[in-house]
């Protein structure tokens, strides 16, 4: 392709802070409409905002995180225009000194490292919520004032999937310092994103357009690829592309043009008098930097590391914060040097049964010593994988029993002892004839079949792989 | 003996020691008060949307031991009251009620004020200098009612000069306190700015703005700081220092204060008359035993420019709220069009603000869009900072600087209408204290040969309001002016 | 300098304020004058001067994160010009 490709991404995250940023409102998704407001909220004449320690907490945390360069003094301002799920028309936000600047992203493409700048964090307010009628729109003022943290890069990315990645890396991070819960459903993550192509090798950035209105990170992907090709077209058939902010359209799968009246907003920043400027010391720095945990990267390297997991086990193991503390629980629950097992169970068969759930792997409940006894009892073929991971896993998620009872009320105990097995082997040979012809003319299938009647006739307690193994042994000497 | 119908005329201290004495009830006094609104607010129109109050003249309100008892007191109708309109004598906010109160009024209530249920009138959003501005009509002088009572507080200056109420809260931007005291012939203070809660005034210029006191004497004044003042979790720019008993700063002894006179507070542009009382009472400080020397504030010229840069650039944007969508008036669509958004925003406030309003909002958007900001808004804080250091370096000599409060005695109500820039500049005096945040009092100190009122004003540092009431109580002990009243 | 009838209409437009043509003139003319009278600040030298934006030095207010009780939802309806159960009521954007 003869253009380089242009993205730079703006992330809002809500923090999840008890109250809102400016008035003590409780932050609670999903009230009644307009029953979480105060008069500072709604900007009612006469009221006055004053904010949330927390809020400032969780910002620092986050930039100290990305490695931003934290503003001695930070300020807030107003940024001046008109909408209706604005009550005061002017939102607080920071201008000119924001809280942190000049951090970075490190991200990972097929194992190739790449450097992503952070041009900015900034604590802002969130607006309203607006539902569009067909005459009118509703206004709904319980999301205002909810702290905001906005998340800007540099246009460093080259590629809808560099921004995939972009973004799953912060969120992960974001997920792992507890500030936010980082749902794009639920809209605690919003994503815009600022797209142009330039020639390749040329300095000078292409007119880029904005894309607004994706509500997944898969919807990001897919809005930027629709954008290249978009830009890509027009420029091959040398028209110009507009500066625009244009909405991704899921249902069409294409960018549509917004058309407003508007031309380029005149916010008239100026510094809230309201709120004082904020001094953030050395210490405070120190002590933020301190609360951060474990990051998702340096996790991941670490599981590599200590538990000898493959980076793709140690990447998954690692995507969730709680879901690597319950990981890690388990890894040192076990005695075996090998992990790896315990790895599989954790991605294989209880991954599974969470999504079942439609939980996380921790919500199960299942005690990491148990699960580290049921994955041993498989590796020793005390119980079938096969019973473990359905019939046992089940049981211990439903009625939290240890594995070993369950084991033994349902009767699962695997027979491996040849001498129990035969006369089931026998048995089954005698019934089954014509598969029996059809494993000696070659037919490999008719192997396992036999083997399948073998399980069923043991109710499952079979060993599979001694059943194969006498089978074998039977119908050649037979 | 004081007539049980007369109680109207007495101060809120004489008031006080009467209820401690049990010699009278705070209804008493609330009727009173009432009656003589009846009386003569129909000359002074110093109440607006004030059918209510007579109406309810009669309902009993609160017998409490606390220090103000039960006493009246009138707020300006940009201060929020709970549950009582509060407009800012503007069409745009009619009908708003607040769900909420002030901070000052939740600590006037519990210092037992009563609440008056009508408010004062006021120049639309403390736009003005006159109270011509009101959506309501103006506010009548009572010295001469042909004459504004100066604005923006003109109906609290007006009403605790006309007797019309015991004493009164305004709020001061530009000299809205201090100016109408000054032409009404009362006492009026400007706290320094985060001495008193911000919380519940209907914001103008954020960062210039305080509630303050209008009385009939300094006492009173010191009587509600006291009770007003303080630190407040609910307003970030309010101040956490301990509030001194106020009253106690006024024991008639100014001994050795050495007192600051500017001399461009002094020149060309100053009514003859005015710069004579005003002299006259400089005179007489300095008898009292007060040295004073003359200093230089050579910042004086550009107050007024800075201000109204500053000021209208915060009102601009604090007054963008006022659209039409949660409260007060919203226009109609009008014509076969179905109404936009846009259109409503457009039609509410065209409609819905004042002239003067419109005025002021769109020079603070223009001194802030793009392009002009460097050269107006961020010029203007530079001078703020300049304006400031003037008064920084005379504090370090002088304990304070006296000044005369306006440079003409109360003008005929419409003579400067016609003129925004001519109206501007009436605030000369009173401005600089606003950009500085530092306090400052007006008191009455003699009459125009017409028998205007004039008034003195008395400026201290930051958070040194006992040396305004040490000052401010030595000159009004020593002077009968504080005894006349106008005759109604 | 000079600000002409096209800025005062742009001005009018960002806050959102309707003028009808007599009030644009009227207050183009005023504008102006306001304008040429603030000029005089160009007068001063503001090298090396610090803005002040905030004139007292206060830092770092602050307030716990801890929840109390919002306004039930009719005062905070209570006067609103148009709503719809708990909703407010505002006209749409028309392109």
């Amino acid at each position: 392709m003869q253009y380089e490709v242009v993205i730079g991404l703006e992330v809002h995250v809500q923090l999840k802070t008890k109250t809102k940023a400016f008035c003590g409102c409780s932050t609670e998704f999903g009230k009644e409409p307009n029953s979480q407001a105060c008069p500072v909220c709604l900007g009612f004449p006469g009221s006055l905002p004053v904010l949330n320690k927390v809020a400032l907490d969780y910002a620092l945390r986050v930039a100290l995180a990305l490695n931003c360069q934290v503003q001695e003094c930070a300020k807030f301002d107003r940024k001046n225009y008109f909408y209706p799920d604005l009550p005061k028309n002017y939102q607080i936000s920071q201008y000119d000194l924001p809280l942190s600047r000049n951090g970075f992203l490190d991200i990972y493409i097929e194992g190739k490292a790449r450097h992503i700048d952070i041009r900015r964090v900034h604590l802002e307010e969130d607006a309203g919520k607006l539902i569009h009628r067909d005459e009118a729109s509703l206004v709904d003022f319980n999301r205002t004032g909810i702290p905001l943290l906005e998340i800007v890069s540099e246009p460093q990315l080259n590629s809808s999937q560099e921004a995939y990645e972009y973004l799953t890396t912060l969120k992960n991070i974001i997920e792992y310092l507890d500030v936010s819960d980082c749902d794009m459903e639920k809209g605690s993550l919003r994503c815009d994103a600022n797209i142009s192509l330039k020639k390749k090798g040329a300095q000078e950035l292409g007119i880029k357009t904005e894309l607004k209105n994706m509500n997944s990170f898969k919807a990001v992907k897919d809005a930027l690829e629709f954008e290249i090709e978009r830009q890509t077209e027009l420029l091959g058939a040398g028209e110009p592309i507009i500066q625009e902010t244009r909405l991704w359209d899921e249902k069409e799968a294409r960018t549509v043009s917004m058309r407003t009246k508007e031309e380029a907003q005149d916010y008239r920043y100026f510094p809230e008098p309201d709120l004082t400027p904020f001094i953030i010391s050395q210490d405070k720095i120190e002590e933020i930097k301190k609360a951060i945990p474990e990051l998702p990267r340096e996790k991941m390297l670490r599981f590599m590391r200590d538990y000898g997991l493959s980076e793709y086990d140690a990447k998954i193991l690692s995507s969730s914060k709680k879901y690597a503390e319950y990981a890690e629980e388990c890894m040192k629950a076990s005695n075996n040097k090998n992990k790896k097992s315990i790895a599989n169970w954790l991605i294989g068969p209880l991954a599974s049964a969470a999504s079942g759930h439609h939980c996380a792997v921790p919500d199960l409940k299942i005690l990491p010593s148990e699960l580290v006894k049921l994955v041993e009892m498989v590796d020793l073929e005390v119980v079938s994988n096969l019973a473990g991971k359905t019939v046992v896993l089940t049981e211990m998620i439903n009625t939290g029993k240890d594995p070993e009872t369950i084991i033994k009320e349902k009767n699962l105990i695997q027979i491996s002892d040849t001498s129990a097995l035969d006369n089931i082997v026998d048995e089954v040979i005698k019934e089954n004839a014509k598969s029996v012809n059809n494993y000696k003319t070659g037919r490999g299938n008719a192997l396992m079949f036999l083997v399948g009647q073998v399980m069923k006739k043991s109710q499952g307690k079979a060993n599979p792989k001694v059943v194969q193994e006498i089978l074998k042994r039977r119908l050649t000497d037979a | 003996m004081v007539m049980e119908r007369e109680l109207y005329k007495l101060t809120a201290h004489e008031l006080i020691e009467k209820l401690n004495k049990v010699e009278i009830t705070s209804q008493e006094i609330i009727d009173s008060v009432k009656n003589r609104i009846r009386e003569v607010d129909s000359k002074v129109k110093a109440y607006v949307r004030v059918e209510k109050l007579i109406k309810l003249a009669n309902s009993p309100t609160r017998q409490l031991a606390n220090i103000l008892n039960g006493i009246p007191i009138s707020i300006k109708d940009n201060i929020c009251t709970e549950g009582l309109n509060t407009e800012c004598c503007s069409k745009i906010l009619g009908g708003f009620k607040p769900p909420y109160d002030a901070t000052v009024i939740k600590k006037l209530k519990e210092a037992g004020a009563a609440i008056l249920e009508a408010k004062t009138n006021m120049d639309e959003f403390a736009f003005g200098s006159s109270t011509e501005n009101s959506f309501f009509g103006p506010t009548h002088n009572p010295w001469d009612l042909e004459c504004v009572p100066g604005g923006s507080s003109g109906g609290s200056a007006a009403a605790v000069a006309a007797e019309e109420a015991i004493f009164a809260l305004g709020s001061d931007t530009g000299g809205s306190i201090r100016q109408p005291a000054a032409f009404c012939g009362v006492v009026g203070l400007k706290p320094t700015y985060g001495r008193v809660s911000r919380y519940g005034l209907i914001a103008f210029a954020s960062s210039l703005e305080q509630i303050g006191p209008i009385t009939k004497d300094v006492k009173d004044c010191a009587i509600l700081m006291n009770v007003i003042s303080g630190h407040d979790p609910l307003d970030s720019t309010s101040v956490n220092i301990e509030v001194p008993d106020y009253t106690k700063s006024s024991h008639n002894d100014i001994k050795g204060i050495k007192i600051g006179i500017p001399k461009e507070y002094f020149i060309a542009g100053l009514d003859s008359e005015v710069k004579t009382i005003a002299e006259e009472a400089i005179d007489k400080l300095k008898d009292l035993g007060a040295a004073y020397k003359q200093v230089s504030l050579p910042h004086t010229e550009y107050a007024v420019p800075v201000y109204y840069i500053i000021a209208t650039a915060e009102a601009g944007s604090n007054l963008a709220r006022f659209d039409g969508v949660q409260y007060g008036f919203r226009a109609q669509g009008t014509g076969h069009r179905a109404q936009g958004l846009i259109d409503m925003y457009k039609a509410t406030r065209g409609e819905g603000f004042g002239e003067e309003a419109k005025r002021r909002i769109i020079l603070g958007t223009f001194v802030l869009s793009h392009g002009y900001y460097d050269a107006y808004y961020m010029r203007a804080l530079k001078v703020r900072t300049l304006i400031k250091q003037d008064f920084d370096e005379i504090f370090k000599e002088c304990d304070c600087i006296v000044t005369p409060t306006s440079p003409t005695p109360a003008f005929k109500i419409g003579e400067k209408a016609a003129d925004p820039l001519k109206m501007y500049l009436s605030d000369i005096y009173t401005i600089s204290a606003n950009l500085s945040g530092i306090p400052a009092i007006s008191i009455p100190c003699g009459f125009t040969r017409k028998g205007l009122p004039i008034g003195l004003q008395i400026l201290a540092k930051p958070f040194d309001e006992e040396m305004l009431f040490r000052v401010a109580y030595a000159y009004e002990q020593n002077t009968p002016w504080h005894t006349i009243k106008p005759k109604l | 300098m000079a600000i002409d009838k096209e800025t005062v209409k742009y001005a009018a437009h960002l806050a959102r304020i309707e003028l009808k043509p007599k009030e644009l003139e009227k207050l183009s003319q005023q504008l102006q004058d306001i304008l040429d009278f603030i000029d005089q600040l160009k007068k001063i030298d503001i090298k090396d001067i610090l803005p002040t934006s905030h004139i007292l030095p206060i830092n770092n207010v602050l307030r716990e994160d801890c929840p109390r009780e919002s306004l039930p939802s009719e005062k905070t309806l209570m006067n609103a010009p148009l709503k719809e159960g708990s909703f407010f009521v505002v006209p749409k954007v028309i392109e």
